[in-house]
């Protein structure tokens, strides 16, 4: 009894020590006959990362000699490791800049941004002039919009984010003339804060938020000059404020990279790419 | 220790009553927080959610390889800082006491070292065992960097458990002859086993709930890891992605919350029985 | 005073161990450096305290950024005074009430939980923070998303350590202490307030520094709760943003000089801690090493 627990510590390390060595060397499977076999790493944007993750996962289950780790960490983590060559492919998501012209970028899926409100707030429709004045500070209470009497909570993004970009560059603002309430980070974060505060106003990714529309969650999205924000209006490019989602490669590519990259444009993983809330791409 | 209440006076009530209101009001916050918890997460567990590994990014199958992740990286990450934590205690303790320009470097270091952000070590991490040692992104370049991450806690809790022994102690062990090795492993580790034991259940606390560190040196990867070098997510990433990348993964992440604190209790629980065992054992012999 | 090769051996081995644990916080140092170097070296370091704002964004596309870290230093050290402020006293009384006021079961079971209260991941309490707490506050007073919610959640998460460790030292106190004070009829209070807490000084200061360290260095609950807007805060109520936040905020996004700039964010950090406990050990005048 003495050593009863050092025994049952030990099993459990044993265990999951044993477990991990029958796995480590399992018997290499089958070749299918594709000759595809090895390594890929991917890092960057953690917007495309779950979506790449799951990609992965189905062309490792098509091809079992390949494996692929997804890594996250944003997307200049993805540029900047493509660069490097730390991975074989880089995620971002968004458009390349200029500067970035050394790297080669195939759009995997579009995503859109929409304004939203709390679901109780009365407010149906702000014209683009109104959101400007709202996020410069100009207009800082409901009632100036014919809403209710009280202060606008202005949730913003943190710079550098690529929907902030977006945002700014469509409404043509400066993200130091913007008056923020509250700044945050991931998409999540922003559509918690907006559900939980009846008077904030906020932007976060369509997909996402549909998707809590559809769930219940107290969020509302609005039109932008009078489009809807879908995920249809996204595919057929009507909606003004949409965004790819792009796996990046530098220099020569290889043959199992080139292959995951056409396996991920192809129509085999628009339903992947539905399931995330994303717009596919059609080639 | 039973309490022999001398004289009572109303600076004395009231203080009591403060300190029972404290405890109250903590264990209300903590039933807040975990009731929170518990009401949006029990619905996903089940046998299937602690074996399976996920699909559709985790909002469903279940969390198996996480599992599996989060006790190698904290294994890893015990069997390092364990030895290099309690040699530093014992070192500060015994042999640069007070004084000494090494050890107040050393500590004013380690003082500092707690306060370093979880996501530069991170990026530390990524930089020095991924990179430059090659390690690339696995279980093992993360069990080190929470190994770093763990060391403060570890050695300054130590280190307070060693003060404690009584110099008595040491110089009745010093009067007996015996060298100093044995006065070590007879006397002051014995002795000093309950701060080592603190240190311990705060360091797998903070290494267990780590995301940042980890999300840039262990991974992202929901696979099983076959090896300590293969790459593997652990719980407390998991939960991150679920809540903030994953739209519809909140209620899977308050079922992955549920099994880490549940983990931890009985890691907590292993943790002082092996203590007391080992204490036990030391002082029936000695 | 060694007698035996094998205590030579023991303390060259010791002394390696600790200058290896020394070395990590050295090699981080260094790390940081040299990731700032191009923000210092383009920047210059008065910039990051004289600038009129924190706009580095632009300063990757060719326009002149704007690097002023003054707000969020003032709000990483607002937010971690505040939560040591309430953790030291609220933890000081857990540990007493684990060792002197309760019964042994309670006391086993109130540790039992601030053990547990150690290993909840930060993004739990961030959610906890962002949907229960925030709102609350936002009902008082909005935006809801506030240095004040910033200093609770970060209360909730140091206290633990500041508990635990400060009862593991007054666990230390001899119980000699404690039968001369019974002896001398002294209350319960009165044992505690003239015999313990002075004898486990050194013990409560260490817990204290350590959960200093820990209030400065969390990042993902703070981020979720404190609203991250980059101002000097003229109450609890105003959001603030920490330096860590700021990091973790931008790192993934951020390119070149602005990237090297939280690096140099993460370097003030780092020398702002070093001075703030060089200035604990000197008002201590270095007795928390007795």
């Amino acid at each position: 009894m003495k050593y009863g627990w050092v025994a049952v510590l030990l099993l459990l390390f044993a265990g999951t020590g044993t477990y991990v060595w029958s796995h480590g060397s399992q018997v290499e499977p089958p070749d299918l006959g594709d000759g595809l076999r090895g390594q890929l790493v991917l890092t960057g944007s953690s917007t495309v990362a779950p979506l790449a993750g799951e990609i992965a996962k189905r062309f490792e289950s098509l091809h079992p000699r390949v494996r692929i780790d997804v890594q996250t960490g944003g997307s200049s983590r993805g540029i900047a490791d493509a660069r490097r060559g730390t991975a074989d492919i880089g995620m971002a998501s968004r458009a390349l800049k200029p500067k970035e012209s050394d790297l080669v970028h195939h759009t995997i899926a579009l995503d859109g941004i929409s304004i939203i409100l709390h679901r109780d707030n009365p407010a149906t429709a702000l014209t683009d002039p109104q959101i400007v004045a709202i996020y410069t500070g100009q207009i800082a209470n409901w009632n100036q919009v014919g809403g209710p009497d009280a202060p606008i909570t202005v949730v913003n993004k943190a710079e550098g984010r690529s929907t902030l970009e977006l945002f700014l560059h469509h409404f043509k603002l400066k993200n130091q003339d913007i008056h923020a309430s509250i700044v945050i980070g991931d998409n999540q974060q922003g559509i918690l804060t907006i559900a939980s505060d009846p008077y904030a106003i906020g932007y976060v990714s369509i997909g996402t938020a549909s998707y809590e529309v559809s769930r219940g969650t107290k969020i509302r999205m609005l039109p932008m000059k009078g489009i809807e924000p879908s995920l249809d209006n996204v595919r057929n490019g009507t909606f003004p404020l949409s965004r790819p989602l792009n796996l990046l490669t530098h220099g020569e590519v290889s043959e199992l990279a080139a292959a995951f990259i056409a396996f991920a444009q192809s129509p085999q993983v628009h339903d992947l790419v539905e399931a995330q809330y994303f717009v596919p791409i059609d080639q | 220790m039973v309490w022999q209440p001398g004289r009572t006076d109303w600076p004395d009530r009231t203080v009591t009553v403060v300190v029972w209101l404290t405890a109250l009001t903590v264990t209300g916050v903590f039933l807040w927080i975990v009731g929170d918890v518990l009401r949006h997460g029990l619905s996903g567990l089940s046998w299937g959610f602690l074996i399976e590994g996920p699909r559709d990014t985790g909002r469903a199958g279940g969390i198996g390889p996480m599992i599996v992740s989060t006790l190698l990286v904290l294994g890893v990450c015990l069997a390092v800082s364990v030895p290099i934590g309690v040699g530093t205690a014992v070192w500060l303790a015994e042999f640069a006491r007070g004084g000494g320009l090494f050890g107040r470097l050393v500590r004013w270091s380690l003082d500092v070292l707690a306060g370093v952000p979880s996501i530069v070590f991170g990026l530390f991490g990524n930089a020095l065992f991924c990179i430059y040692l090659g390690m690339g992104f696995s279980i093992l370049s993360g069990g080190l960097t929470l190994a770093c991450m763990v060391l403060p806690l570890l050695i300054r809790s130590c280190e307070a458990g060693l003060r404690a022994v009584p110099d008595d102690y040491r110089k009745a062990a010093t009067a007996l002859g015996l060298s100093r090795s044995a006065v070590l492993w007879r006397i002051l580790l014995p002795a000093a086993t309950p701060g080592l034991v603190v240190g311990l259940v705060l360091g797998i606390g903070r290494a267990l709930g780590e995301t940042a560190a980890l999300l840039f040196t262990s991974g992202y990867v929901d696979r099983m890891p076959g090896s300590l070098m293969d790459s593997g997510r652990t719980l407390s990433v998991h939960i991150y992605d679920l809540a903030m990348n994953v739209p519809g993964g909140q209620n899977r992440a308050y079922a992955t919350a549920i099994v880490l604190i549940s983990l931890l209790l009985i890691v907590n629980v292993l943790t002082s029985h092996l203590a007391d065992r080992w204490l036990h054992r030391r002082i029936t012999r000695t | 005073m060694f007698r035996s090769t094998s205590d030579r051996l023991l303390l060259g081995l010791l002394r390696c161990v600790s200058a290896l644990a020394a070395a990590v916080v050295m090699l981080i140092v260094i790390f940081l450096v040299i990731e700032s170097w191009p923000a210092l070296r383009s920047v210059g370091p008065l910039r990051f305290f004289t600038d009129p704002s924190w706009h580095p964004a632009s300063a990757a596309g060719g326009g002149a950024g704007r690097f002023n870290l003054i707000p969020m230093l003032i709000g990483t050290l607002a937010s971690t005074a505040g939560a040591v402020m309430l953790a030291t006293p609220l933890g000081i009384a857990s540990a007493l009430f684990c060792r002197f006021y309760a019964p042994k079961r309670i006391a086993t079971g109130y540790r039992r939980l601030l053990e547990l209260l150690t290993g909840i991941p930060s993004v739990v309490f961030g959610l906890w923070g962002l949907l229960v707490l925030a709102p609350l506050i936002r009902q008082w007073h909005p935006p809801g998303q506030s240095l004040l919610a910033g200093v609770l959640i970060l209360t909730v998460m140091i206290l633990p350590t500041v508990a635990l460790l400060s009862e593991s030292s007054l666990n230390s106190v001899p119980r000699a202490y404690l039968r001369g004070a019974a002896a001398l009829g002294l209350s319960r209070w009165a044992t505690i307030r003239g015999v313990v807490l002075p004898a486990a000084r050194g013990g409560i200061v260490t817990a204290v520094l350590l959960a200093t360290g820990r209030a400065i260095g969390e990042t993902m609950a703070v981020l979720m709760v404190a609203g991250n807007v980059v101002q000097v805060p003229h109450s609890v109520f105003d959001p603030v943003r920490t330096l860590t936040a700021n990091i973790a905020l931008e790192l993934g996004y951020a390119m070149d000089i602005h990237r090297s700039a939280l690096f140099v964010s993460g370097l003030v950090l780092m020398m702002m801690l070093a001075a703030l406990i060089g200035l604990a050990e000197w008002i201590g005048g270095g007795r928390m090493n007795a």
